[in-house]
């Protein structure tokens, strides 16, 4: 086994504060970053109705000369590409937290079953009440939120951790995943169809007041994220070893658990279940910034670079007819997992 | 003789069942403490539940006359250090990354590493004789050179009193002495240090104080020299034996009879 390590280590002081980052994370983030941006900017400009790049510099800073231009970059495109960012941000931040909390790279959402649990929850708005966007929205949340309390009561008498808390998730998502099966099946065929679409994951139809309250929580949520960070980053030494120095190691992984459920939950409200990012995203950063753990800043960044690569190609791929995103996170997660298994077991 | 660290009455139980019952425990300030006992007398439960690490039925752990639960949990690991029994590193990990996060306890999100930070490890480093293996990844070390690299995480941490959990367990003779060594030393600095060990000979040849545990309670305690006997060591492990004293060290050491034609077992052949 070679060192992995932190790499080359930069300390930044000013006074009494300090800062401290791996020279290749800094370098990994600021690439991913600029990819996010240009992908940003081809989002504004494509579609039904092409922008140029000058036109979409121009109708951000208010002067478009293009009327019709103009609205549909500020109006339309731009709300879809900011909650592609803050969606893949809020995925991949909770997609490393379960992770970083389970120890085990299967420690993802989608597998716990906290997304379909959320599923659940608006399936039951979308058929049974019968709700608006809204409704489902909430649904959905209240949905995640009411899984992620029945596996912490499962998982209860021996506290959060790795495979226990992966076993029992797989378990309650099963069973999820069946009661929504049985929705579906039992739908009217006009609930069916819109649960269809709900459960396929778009950000088809996503204006600015979603993604308004979509910033303000990711925003919230990924303060305290990078609040708990460091602490997480010793629970892999061992419950004793982190308590030992000062981590209240049972009361981190509860927060932990408890920021990424509402992540999660917050993410599925607005586009629906989103496939495989959770759990592609903090993989993908730990190999490319080459640390021993996801951390936070990476797998937020990567998350972002695939929900929102995802839904260019999905709006692209077909067009005139928009895909929906989760199917191509879907397609490509499953594609990754296959390569990162067979890459593994090539190296045993 | 003052005591930094001491408990009061202290009483804890795994799952209903009693294991210390009611102890008065006082460690005397910057010197090397060892506790001894048969397994299962609790020595481990004891130390770790004076890290704070289990929280008793009743009593308490007094940390400079203030009781521990009422520290943080970081002011209480600025002040008590706890190395583990065998801690596990996640593979990969780099020596100098796992020493420096005994500076956790010192350290917040807008003070990441400081200049202490860093003369902490260093110094720890050091200390420890690992600082040629900074570099290495701990899972690619000897057992020797893995405990000496977790010791000096302990010692990054800069606490004044330093709790080890049979710090020799897995480690051949050469190792058990340098781990032990370096535990005399940093008393010798100054430190209070408190270590569980099974190893009689070299628990009485290293302790200045000691504590005697058996079933839960605190047998005898003391200067080894004064209080080791053979009926103490029979008492406890239930082990007949001679006590002489050690030429080189001065200090007690235990002959059991046992295997030897003074226990008076049959001799092979003799039934």
């Amino acid at each position: 086994m070679s060192a992995i390590g932190q790499g080359r280590l930069v300390t930044w002081r000013r006074g009494h504060r300090s800062v401290r980052f791996s020279r290749r994370s800094a370098w990994v983030a600021l690439a991913t970053c600029g990819v996010v941006l240009v992908l940003a900017v081809v989002g504004l400009m494509i579609g039904d109705y092409d922008v140029s790049a000058g036109q979409v510099l121009a109708a951000l800073g208010g002067g478009g000369t293009d009327p019709l231009a103009s609205y549909f970059v500020t109006e339309i495109r731009l709300p879809r590409v900011v909650a592609a960012i803050l969606v893949g941000i809020a995925l991949g931040v909770a997609g490393s937290l379960f992770q970083m909390v389970s120890g085990n790279p299967l420690g993802s959402p989608d597998i716990l079953g906290f997304t379909t649990g959320a599923a659940t929850g608006a399936l039951i708005q979308i058929i049974v009440v019968g709700g608006d966007t809204d409704a489902v929205a909430l649904g959905a949340l209240v949905g995640g939120l009411l899984t992620a309390a029945l596996v912490q009561v499962l998982v209860r008498p021996h506290g959060l951790t790795g495979t226990r808390l992966v076993l029992v998730g797989i378990g309650v998502g099963s069973t999820l995943g069946a009661i929504n099966t049985l929705l579906v099946a039992e739908a009217s065929l006009v609930a069916a169809q819109t649960a269809a679409q709900w459960l396929a994951g778009s950000l088809n139809t996503v204006l600015w007041p979603r993604t308004t309250m979509l910033a303000v929580a990711v925003a919230v949520l990924s303060a305290c994220a990078v609040t708990i960070a460091r602490a997480l980053h010793l629970l892999p030494l061992g419950d004793d070893t982190a308590r030992a120095v000062g981590v209240p190691a049972q009361r981190i992984r509860t927060s932990a658990v408890v920021i990424a459920v509402a992540m999660v939950s917050v993410a599925t409200a607005v586009t629906g279940p989103i496939a495989f990012v959770a759990l592609a995203a903090p993989q993908v950063a730990r190999r490319l910034a080459g640390t021993p753990t996801p951390g936070i800043v990476g797998p937020a960044l990567t998350g972002a670079l695939l929900v929102l690569g995802s839904d260019l190609i999905a709006q692209r791929l077909l067009a005139p007819t928009e895909l929906a995103v989760g199917v191509v996170t879907g397609a490509l997660g499953g594609i990754y997992l296959i390569v990162l298994l067979a890459v593994d077991w090539r190296k045993r | 003789m003052s005591m930094r660290l001491r408990s009061e009455e202290l009483r804890v139980a795994y799952a209903g069942r009693p294991v210390l019952h009611g102890l008065d425990v006082e460690i005397p300030d910057g010197v090397m403490t060892v506790i001894v006992g048969p397994n299962a007398c609790g020595k481990s439960t004891l130390l770790r539940t004076l890290a704070r690490m289990l929280s008793p039925e009743s009593g308490r752990v007094l940390v400079d006359g203030r009781p521990t639960g009422e520290y943080g949990t970081k002011e209480l690991a600025r002040t008590l250090g706890l190395l583990p029994q065998s801690p596990t590193a996640p593979d990969g990990m780099r020596v100098a990354d796992l020493v420096a996060k005994g500076r956790f306890p010192h350290q917040s999100l807008l003070r990441q590493w400081s200049r202490a930070d860093e003369a902490a490890v260093r110094a720890a480093m050091a200390a420890a004789n690992v600082t040629d293996l900074a570099e290495r990844a701990v899972d690619e070390l000897s057992g020797g050179q893995r405990q000496r690299v977790w010791l000096a995480m302990a010692l990054a941490q800069e606490t004044p009193l330093l709790l080890l959990d049979e710090p020799t367990t897995y480690l051949d003779i050469a190792h058990q002495l340098e781990v032990l060594e370096l535990a005399r030393r940093l008393a010798r600095e100054g430190r209070t240090v408190v270590c569980v060990l099974h190893e009689l000979h070299l628990a009485f040849r290293y302790a200045d104080h000691l504590i005697v545990m058996a079933q839960g309670e605190i047998v005898a305690s003391g200067d080894p020299r004064e209080i080791v006997t053979a009926e103490l060591v029979e008492e406890v492990y239930d082990l007949p034996c001679q006590v002489v004293t050690d030429p080189l060290s001065g200090t007690p050491m235990i002959l059991p009879l046992v295997g030897t034609p003074a226990a008076g077992r049959p001799t092979p052949g003799s039934g």
